[in-house]
């Protein structure tokens, strides 16, 4: 046999390790395309004997990019283990809009950072001009529109949460500060701007998305199911709401289930090659019960959103698939730029409700043994389950992060997009680097979070024969 | 020239939660602490595009992180435009951040990187090694003495161990 194997080690612009090793057979086409994910498996484990008051906070360590996250998704869950099912108006509110601001901030960033230079220079594009240095000197006005986005987003999170990073703003059963006029006041004066240049942001995406359409159709694209939670009413809601997930034709599968639920609709398993977990809707199995989550899902799932800039911009994104679900992969940043709009109108609605000065912080009911919530964070639904002991120490934790969810569609897309671009071509090229990375990008995947220190992070582009043998190599960065 | 004296920024970055990855915000927390004047202090877990707005305003701006095979203790290096530039996570480089507020926002006039070299990683452990702590020790007495010299271009350590 003449197998080689391709890897791409790590992969840019995504967080943490990851490398994508191509199995080639003896004619050079793909045989097997495997995204492999070096991932901290350590981190229930570490805040096993922890206070669970302790835990909204320490969860921030786990991940440099989405900790306001983890933050709300904790405090969530211990709201359930001091009784509190629900919070008061001010508590929820403050949390919505430090949960807005996070989504603004981090859909911002991806936008601008990691996608436009693919999307506004092309996937060809030299490398050296294909990135946000080269959008700030051909598009100067939307380069800072990204940036003040983002900061203005992160300025939401600093005034609710307390801090920058580290913030303790969710507590379990409410929220240790409430928003001040002075605050609330500077924070109008921008709003609108923002609201607008998210209208900006999302018309690229969109007219890219149509303009490519043909090209993008088959780019890394398959059908698949979809999960987020959802409101009562249908309506999309990134802060709370019962699990739906539909099939690849709109179909549901299972629908408001209560969260508390999920292991009983989702299960985990184990494979041999990679770190990660398969998350899997447990009545399709584990083969064919692999789901997507994240921006593409959530504007998939939802019936409706309940802010009219956002929901005009739905009515078209699913006019283009005349109702049916999207599964055009590279239509996440349309979808992603949808919730960015919404969540600018939210922040915009929120700053306008004279609850966030009420000063009703924290509530408390009966003490429980067991806590589990979601949270539509910006890359997709995230899952803390804890359990704790009559000490108020934890004794379990499973958290179920989106890029594990992600895990499967992300491996299918580097499969598509390695037979559209390798077959017959036993070399690593800068295109199908280009469009390996653009392909999972594209589910903005935050692997192994945080630890970024000088050095760790070089791509390094290995082609190895069935020997084991290096036959073809490449470094970058 | 101007007499004024410098408007220093110091931007620590890292996740305290991994080790050694904590050696930034340490040393940002650790000068933060001596209130130095005209010295102001930031900390994240990484850099990211919009510390390109908020770096733009000063005369100087220092980054500081940890190196995983830098020179020991640390080394201080200049920032140089367009050197070295690489988008391989959310997270931007020094050289990127500088880059971006250069070009969009117009600052800052100097910038510069103080790599402290870290030894332990790989998990979620809120304290630094013990060589490390010498280590952030080090560049504190260092920083302390560079910031209230303004001398910066002339307090360059070079780091003479490079990445493979």
């Amino acid at each position: 046999m003449a197998e080689k194997r391709i890897i791409v080690e790590p992969v840019t612009r995504v967080e943490g390790h990851g490398k994508v090793s191509l199995l080639l057979d003896e004619e050079n086409k793909v045989k097997q395309a495997r995204l492999h994910i070096v991932e901290f498996r350590g981190f229930e484990r570490f805040i096993q004997g922890r206070p669970y008051w302790e835990i909204p906070v320490m969860v921030q360590r786990l991940c440099g990019i989405c900790p306001v996250s983890h933050h709300l998704a904790a405090a969530k869950a211990m709201d359930q283990i001091v009784g509190v099912d629900k919070l008061t108006p001010v508590a929820e509110k403050m949390r919505r809009l430090m949960h807005y601001g996070q989504t603004l901030q981090s859909h911002a960033l991806h936008f601008f950072h990691l996608a436009s230079p693919d999307l506004l220079m092309g996937f060809d594009a030299d490398p050296e001009i294909r990135n946000v240095i080269g959008v700030a000197k051909k598009f100067p006005e939307l380069a800072t529109q990204g940036v003040l986005l983002r900061k203005y987003g992160q300025e939401v999170i600093k005034a609710t949460s307390g801090k920058k990073i580290h913030g303790t703003g969710a507590i379990p059963g409410g929220i240790n500060k409430n928003l001040s006029i002075a605050e609330r006041d500077e924070f109008l004066k921008d709003i609108d701007q923002m609201v607008e240049w998210s209208e900006g942001a999302l018309k690229v995406a969109k007219e890219y998305t149509m303009e490519h359409l043909e090209e993008l159709g088959s780019f890394g694209s398959f059908e698949s199911s979809h999960l987020s939670h959802i409101r009562e009413d249908g309506c999309m809601d990134l802060y709370d709401g019962g699990l739906r997930a539909i099939t690849k034709d709109g179909d549901k599968i299972f629908d408001h289930i209560p969260v508390e639920q999920y292991s009983d609709y989702l299960a985990e398993e184990v494979r041999p090659w990679s770190y990660m977990k398969f998350p899997f809707i447990k009545s399709i199995g584990p083969e064919d019960g692999w789901y997507r989550v994240g921006p593409l899902s959530r504007v998939n799932t939802a019936d409706f959103i309940d802010t009219p800039l956002a929901e005009s911009a739905r009515v078209e994104f699913m006019a283009l698939t005349s109702g049916k679900p999207n599964n055009i992969t590279l239509a996440y940043h349309w979808a992603r730029m949808i919730e960015m709009l919404h969540s600018a109108e939210k922040i915009r609605e929120l700053l306008n409700d004279s609850d966030l000065q009420g000063n009703d912080l924290v509530i408390k009911g009966e003490r429980r043994e067991e806590g589990i919530a979601t949270l539509e964070a910006p890359r997709g639904t995230l899952f803390h389950h804890y359990k704790v002991d009559e000490n108020d120490q934890v004794t379990m934790a499973n958290l179920i992060v989106s890029t594990t969810s992600n895990n499967i569609p992300m491996n299918l897309a580097v499969q598509k997009i390695a037979e559209e671009y390798i077959s017959g071509k036993p070399e690593i090229t800068e295109g199908l680097l280009n469009r390996l990375e653009i392909g999972i990008r594209a589910y903005d995947p935050c692997l192994s979070c945080a630890t970024h220190a000088m050095g760790k992070m070089p791509l390094e582009v290995k082609l190895i024969d069935a020997e084991g043998k290096v036959v073809d190599q490449m470094v970058k960065g | 020239m101007s007499d004024a004296p410098k408007r220093i920024h110091l931007v620590g970055f890292g996740n305290p939660g991994r080790l050694d990855d904590g050696l930034g915000p340490a040393l940002a927390a650790a000068i933060e602490e001596l209130q130095l004047p005209n010295v102001s202090v930031d900390s994240d877990y990484q850099l990211t595009v919009d510390d390109a707005h908020d770096v733009a305003p000063y005369d100087v701006v220092v980054f500081a992180d940890a190196d995983v095979r830098g020179r020991e203790p640390f080394y201080f290096e200049s920032v140089e435009v367009g050197e070295g530039i690489s988008f391989s996570s959310h997270g931007c480089s020094p050289s990127a951040v500088v880059s971006l507020a250069r070009e969009l926002f117009g600052g800052p006039r100097e910038a510069y990187l103080i790599g402290m070299r870290g030894y332990e990683w790989d998990a979620f452990e809120e304290r630094l090694s013990e060589k490390a702590r010498e280590n952030l020790e080090e560049a504190i007495q260092f920083l302390k003495k560079v910031f209230q010299s303004g001398d910066f271009a002339g307090s360059v350590i070079e780091n003479d161990v490079k990445a493979l």
